[in-house]
């Protein structure tokens, strides 16, 4: 049936990186849904009560992770979580939120002078840009990330920022979105768009001067003339003011490509998701991008994997056929019931062993760490510690894998 | 026969939080209304190609594809909208412009347009779906009884739809607001119902509360709550309390599998199977009081099992089944 790649697999060692002082950030990515802003969490407060100075950035944090973090508000700022430390009193968490279009407008007012900052903020391009474009979040992550790095570069507020990705259409989008805007912005169609403020087709070459006059034509036809003198006024006025988005871009991409850097996958025993942890797992080897490995959350812990679905399914059949002439027909049933329960769960834990074998075949030594399903939702610290502990511990995860072989 | 619920309603749109099988619940949906010789079109707005892997097809292109039969003879269509394509399609089919199309391409602007231009991408994309629903409404050939859109996430479906309010900050006047304005006169409209899939999980609950009160506030059209991969409860509500209270018979227990032939290692199997009741009666404590959130909002609400074998063809059917027999069509 199956290759049993996964019981193969490295264990993922989550204490040693985070003890790394080598690394400086670490980015938790994968699909939506799967637990990423949790881990995030969890990460940072297991770094922090080990000593180390963290930032987690969230992006969509659920609100009672946020409270139990001390966030009660979007307001892009980190804030220190009271009473976080290592035993011997080092250490501390700091966390925020991302407020996309907070973080935009304070580009904008970082680098225009107060009058041409108010005329961007006030374009209504600009507006629908920074507050819906569907890469701004990804971008604004980046340029957050930047910053909160720089800061900790200068004044060693933190030594590790750990951060949380948007929830986007896929886990690539993180590292692609930017470079797109970028080239978007610093590309031949704005050059094309304010040809009109700098003087029509100048220096474009006849060629393009041609295509420029069907182009506007076009355009004006399609969106209306007055959605092209917008978006002249803003690509111009963003255009002065940045000298280069996609340089900004690149240089946050950059710092991803840094050994200082590192990824955590994340994803849940879920073909979708699974799908998604491995094209990303396959992005960053060709980046040449350094992966901690894979964090494979809601496991189906089984408490007794020696008695299998079979045995458990058939012994529940024979002890519905029992109890009718029992004496004990009440112990039977719920006897039956619990057996059946467990032949429930030894299947949900096979499939999703089988996903995970996949996975690890595919991707042979790419570390794994598992977290088991929790019968509630995290939203406390100790929630938070409990995940990272069951992240960290290796001995009770590792022996559910060896019974396998 | 009994009244069908949403007659009137063309166009179907699923949204959920990540995580909570909103296409695999489109895709049954798209079953389910497909039943009994009716025909149903099953969309894609996301480009990760989930129904071709879902229904074990080659990846579906930018066309209209017959990709299943329902019981009782009915089908079920696919359609993948790519936005560049459906950018392409919309300036041939509206501007009689496909050549300059490609002249646009070749300049960076259907890239422009389709990614970064804020909401085009979302006016195109709805736009498509809108075309085909309306098609039925126009009593058109090629038209489906319904059309089922797999969408965006519920953090962004209200965003997404309301691709009016989106373009009408950016164009007052010209053909791309003509178009948002059509578009929007059938999605804020009796012809829409948004479904929202949610899990019993505290986080996917509460987004669909918020999902519901933003679009409500938008004026678009709720449809049902989809509660997907529930735990239908294994113990008597006294066995449950038992369970929690850690006061389940455990010398009874032992005895009943020495019954069931399962003496061999009864003495690890009975803790193991006390501490899996113990987690189950959390489990479904949790999903009941997550339930009563989700009812309180007075929309129909179906539930739909968790299939322990993971979700296949077979099971899809299995789903569609339970959403026909909760008397979804």
């Amino acid at each position: 049936m199956s290759s049993h790649a996964f019981a193969r697999a490295p264990q993922l060692d989550i204490d040693t990186i985070l003890q790394d002082r080598d690394v400086h950030i670490l980015v938790c990515t994968g699909a939506g849904g799967v637990g990423k802003t949790t881990t995030a969490a969890a990460l940072g407060l297991r770094a922090a009560e080990s000593g180390r100075h963290v930032c987690v950035m969230t992006i969509d944090p659920a609100k009672r992770l946020a409270q139990a973090m001390g966030l009660t508000s979007l307001d892009n700022t980190p804030r220190q979580v009271p009473g976080v430390c290592a035993p011997d009193g080092s250490g501390s968490l700091f966390a925020m939120m991302l407020d996309m279009k907070r973080t935009f407008d304070e580009v904008v007012e970082g680098h225009a002078d107060p009058d041409r900052a108010a005329q961007i903020l006030s374009n209504p391009f600009y507006q629908a840009l920074s507050s819906s474009f569907a890469g701004t979040q990804e971008y604004m992550a980046m340029e957050k990330l930047g910053q909160l790095h720089a800061r900790a570069q200068e004044d060693g507020t933190w030594d590790l920022i750990i951060v949380d990705t948007p929830p986007s259409r896929s886990a690539l989008d993180f590292l692609d979105a930017p470079a797109r805007l970028g080239s978007f912005l610093d590309g031949r169609f704005i050059r094309i768009l304010t040809a009109p403020a700098r003087g029509a087709g100048r220096g474009l070459g006849r060629l393009a001067a041609m295509g420029f006059g069907i182009f506007t034509g076009v355009l004006t036809k399609i969106l209306g003339g007055q959605v092209l003198a917008d978006l002249g006024t803003f690509v111009a006025a963003i255009d002065t003011t940045f000298g280069g988005f996609r340089e900004r871009a690149d240089a946050t991409y950059a710092l991803l490509k840094d050994p200082g850097t590192s990824f955590v996958v994340v994803a849940a025993p879920e073909r979708d998701a699974l799908r998604e942890a491995a094209y990303f797992v396959e992005r960053l080897r060709t980046d040449d991008m350094p992966l901690a490995g894979l964090v494979l959350n809601r496991m189906q812990v089984v408490d007794d994997p020696e008695l299998t679905a079979e045995q458990a399914a058939s012994g529940a059949q024979r002890l519905t056929e029992l109890v009718e002439n029992s004496p004990d027909a009440e112990g039977l049933e719920l006897t039956a019931a619990l057996l059946e329960l467990h032949a429930q769960r030894m299947r949900m834990a096979d499939r999703q062993l089988h996903l995970a074998d996949r996975f690890a075949a595919a991707h042979p030594g790419v570390p794994v760490g598992t977290v088991s399903a929790l019968a509630g939702d995290v939203h406390d610290l100790a929630g938070l510690r409990e995940v990272g502990g069951l992240l960290a511990d290796i001995t009770s995860e590792g022996a559910h894998r060896d019974q396998r072989d | 026969m009994t009244e069908r619920r949403w007659p009137e309603v063309a166009l179907h749109v699923v949204s959920g939080k990540g995580g909570t099988g909103k296409t695999t619940v489109a895709a049954a949906l798209a079953l389910t209304l497909a039943r009994d010789g009716r025909r149903t079109l099953l969309i894609e707005v996301e480009g990760r190609q989930g129904i071709a892997q879902l229904f074990d097809t080659p990846p579906l292109p930018y066309e209209e594809r017959k990709i299943a039969v329902a019981p009782g003879g009915g089908e079920v269509w696919a359609l993948a909208v790519d936005p560049q394509e459906a950018l392409l399609d919309y300036l041939e089919s509206f501007y009689n412009l496909k050549r300059a199309g490609s002249a646009l391409r070749k300049m960076g602007a259907v890239d422009f347009a389709t990614t970064i231009a804020p909401g085009l991408r979302d006016v195109l994309l709805t736009g498509k779906a809108v075309e085909v629903a309306r098609r039925r409404l126009k009593a058109e050939a090629g038209a489906y009884d319904a059309v089922v859109m797999d969408a965006p996430p519920t953090g962004r479906i209200a965003k997404f739809l309301n691709v009016n309010s989106e373009v009408s900050g950016l164009a007052k006047v010209g053909p791309i607001r003509n178009h948002a304005d059509l578009v929007m006169g059938v999605i804020a409209s009796p012809s829409t119902a948004v479904h929202l899939v949610t899990l019993l999980e505290e986080m996917p609950v509460q987004e669909t509360i918020d999902g519901v009160a933003e679009l409500s506030g938008d004026g678009l059209p709720v449809g049902a709550i989809i509660v997907n991969m529930t735990r239908p409860p294994m113990l008597t509500a006294e066995q449950m309390t038992e369970a929690l209270a850690g006061s389940l018979p455990a010398s009874s227990i032992a005895r009943a599998l020495e019954e069931a032939g399962l003496a061999a290692h009864e003495d690890a199997i009975v803790p193991a199977l006390l501490r899996e009741a113990t987690d189950h009666a959390h489990r479904v404590a949790l999903e009941e009081r997550e339930m009563e959130r989700i009812l309180a909002l007075g929309l129909p609400t179906f539930a739909l099992p968790l299939l322990s074998g993971g979700i296949d063809l077979g099971g899809l059917y299995e789903l569609a089944e339970i959403l026909q027999d909760g008397g979804l069509w």
